[in-house]
């Protein structure tokens, strides 16, 4: 891909490249709704015998990984030189929004069957879906601005200050994830090295910045 | 005088594949196959279709209304960490688990310690089956119907001294069978505990089958702890030695997060594990959550035990 991609004319990217792109990232969500619908039709589903956990935890996974995959578009983008990479990194960055949307109604309605007092009860009791609330909420202003019209209303500097809102939400959404499992996983662990990585990469521009400012 | 006709769809019941026949088409077929490499091959596919002989049993009072769990679903839904964290896992991976030869150690405050074969501490002429609700910590439940024998009938046999407060249990420990191992999610070899009342306790039972049959390898083959008035975890699978002691003994949860896992751990729906409510379940198979009983329904057997205990302290 690193080879290919740069020899792609940008209007192609755009053309067929991010189509083909959105509709991939909406398999998984295709596959969930059809497997929904296969369990309410009381047919064999791919959910398992507690779809309300497989289906929890299918949107939360989802979410963290564009999430990620979100956060590798810069990086990628250096890496190969190029800035094509770019053209794809807000659609990915609102399908996260998108999943994180399908997680919480598979929460909120088909797992908790709207019980108010309940989830309530959930976001200030437990620690670990606090901070995964917390989390979406700081998504949903990022989501909002992530139009071109809200680029230039804010002014890009001021635009990119606040979508750097993201390094905290992955922050939060690994640390919900590893909360959540019981015992020592490998599995959360994975995603926060993944994470941590692509936060060095940042950190590393900063501070290569800051000497060159500083000389 | 009423005429049965037969139609021509309708099969016998003795024409009816025997289960034995219908497990092992893979291999009777593989057998025809690869008739030369057979030295081999057999000892992998026997383990891999492991045929549950069925057992017999008389049943005992501890029966309920509801209907038990569907075999599949408790086959395939489990918690069993040393074949892996998720819940088709077990599953998949335990066909490597050999329960047979099998044998227990038995130390610590006992008369008769040593290291027994199955056989010879669990008396399969006196099996019971016993339908029990089983409530997980993580907020789901099952109706399960077991096979096997009370425990105080194995703690008698092994004669605890009279300075033995409580009866410790671990689970086998190989990484050859139980790849899950590789990874520390809890500290190995998995450790839990009664006190010497909560094993005398009616209710307290060793499972060596379920649904009829022997215990399947992810179920906890093949001898098992069945507690059904504490949450899941302390029913511990696949026990390969026994000890009793004067003091608590150390259990696998309750090292990994002494805040979230006491070493009671009975259903409570009224103190909440620390992330999540503990005041409803998800019966595996229906839809919406149903409430949470004390002691998961079973108080009238077990609550005296606990009379001026603080539960929110002991949970």
């Amino acid at each position: 891909m690193t080879s290919i991609l740069p020899s792609i004319s940008s209007k192609k990217l755009r053309r067929f490249g991010k189509p083909l792109v959105f509709a991939l990232m909406l398999i998984p969500a295709a596959w969930l709704v059809w497997n929904w619908w296969l369990a309410f039709a009381y047919q064999p589903n791919g959910l398992g015998f507690n779809p309300q956990e497989e289906s929890n935890r299918f949107t939360g996974d989802w979410t963290l990984r564009f999430l990620l995959l979100s956060l590798s578009i810069t990086p990628l983008s250096k890496l190969i030189q190029s800035p094509k990479p770019l053209l794809f990194r807000r659609m990915i960055g609102l399908f996260a929004f998108f999943y994180v949307t399908l997680h919480i109604t598979s929460y909120v309605w088909l797992d908790m069957l709207f019980d108010w007092a309940e989830l309530w009860a959930d976001v200030l009791k437990r620690i670990y879906i606090t901070i995964g609330f917390t989390a979406f909420l700081m998504l949903i202003p990022l989501a909002i601005t992530s139009t071109s019209g809200w680029v230039k209303r804010l002014g890009a500097k001021r635009w990119q200050r606040l979508h750097k809102l993201v390094y905290v939400i992955g922050l939060l959404g690994v640390i919900h994830f590893i909360m959540m499992r019981k015992g020592f996983q490998i599995e959360p662990l994975v995603y926060a090295l993944i994470l941590a990585s692509l936060l060095a990469f940042r950190a590393h521009k900063y501070w290569l910045r800051q000497r060159r400012l500083a000389s | 005088m009423l005429i049965k006709r037969s139609e021509n769809w309708q099969e016998s019941e003795n024409s009816v594949t025997s289960e034995t026949v219908y497990l092992n088409r893979r291999r009777l077929l593989a057998g025809v196959a690869v008739a030369g490499a057979a030295a081999l091959a057999p000892s992998v596919f026997a383990q891999r279709d492991r045929v549950l002989k069925p057992l017999t049993a008389t049943p005992t009072s501890f029966k309920l209304d509801e209907s038990p769990t569907p075999e599949d679903a408790i086959t395939q839904y489990n918690n069993y960490y040393e074949f892996g964290t998720g819940k088709g896992d077990p599953a998949d991976n335990a066909w490597r688990l050999k329960p047979a030869p099998w044998s227990v150690k038995v130390d610590g405050l006992v008369d008769k310690p040593g290291t027994y074969a199955l056989e010879d501490l669990v008396d399969f002429n006196a099996l019971e089956d016993r339908i029990y609700r089983l409530r997980c910590v993580e907020a789901w439940s099952m109706i399960v119907p077991w096979v096997g024998i009370p425990l105080a009938s194995v703690l008698k046999k092994i004669e605890p001294q009279s300075g033995a407060k409580y009866v410790a249990f671990e689970t086998l420990a190989d990484r050859d069978q139980m790849p899950g191992l590789r990874w520390p999610v809890l500290d190995w070899p998995y450790t839990e505990g009664l006190r010497m009342d909560e094993a005398m306790n009616d209710l307290a039972f060793l499972a060596v089958g379920l649904y009829g049959k022997e215990l399947p390898n992810q179920n906890g083959a093949p001898l098992r702890l069945v507690v059904p008035w504490k949450y899941g975890f302390k029913s511990i699978k696949s026990i390969v030695r026994i000890s009793l002691t004067d003091t608590q003994p150390a259990t696998s949860w309750n090292i990994s997060a002494p805040r979230e896992y006491g070493f009671y751990s009975n259903v409570n729906p009224d103190v909440d594990h620390p992330r999540w409510s503990q005041s409803r379940e998800r019966r595996i198979g229906e839809f919406g959550r149903r409430k949470t009983a004390k002691f998961n329904g079973y108080g009238d057997l077990v609550a005296g035990m606990y009379a001026g205990m603080d539960l929110s302290k002991n949970y």
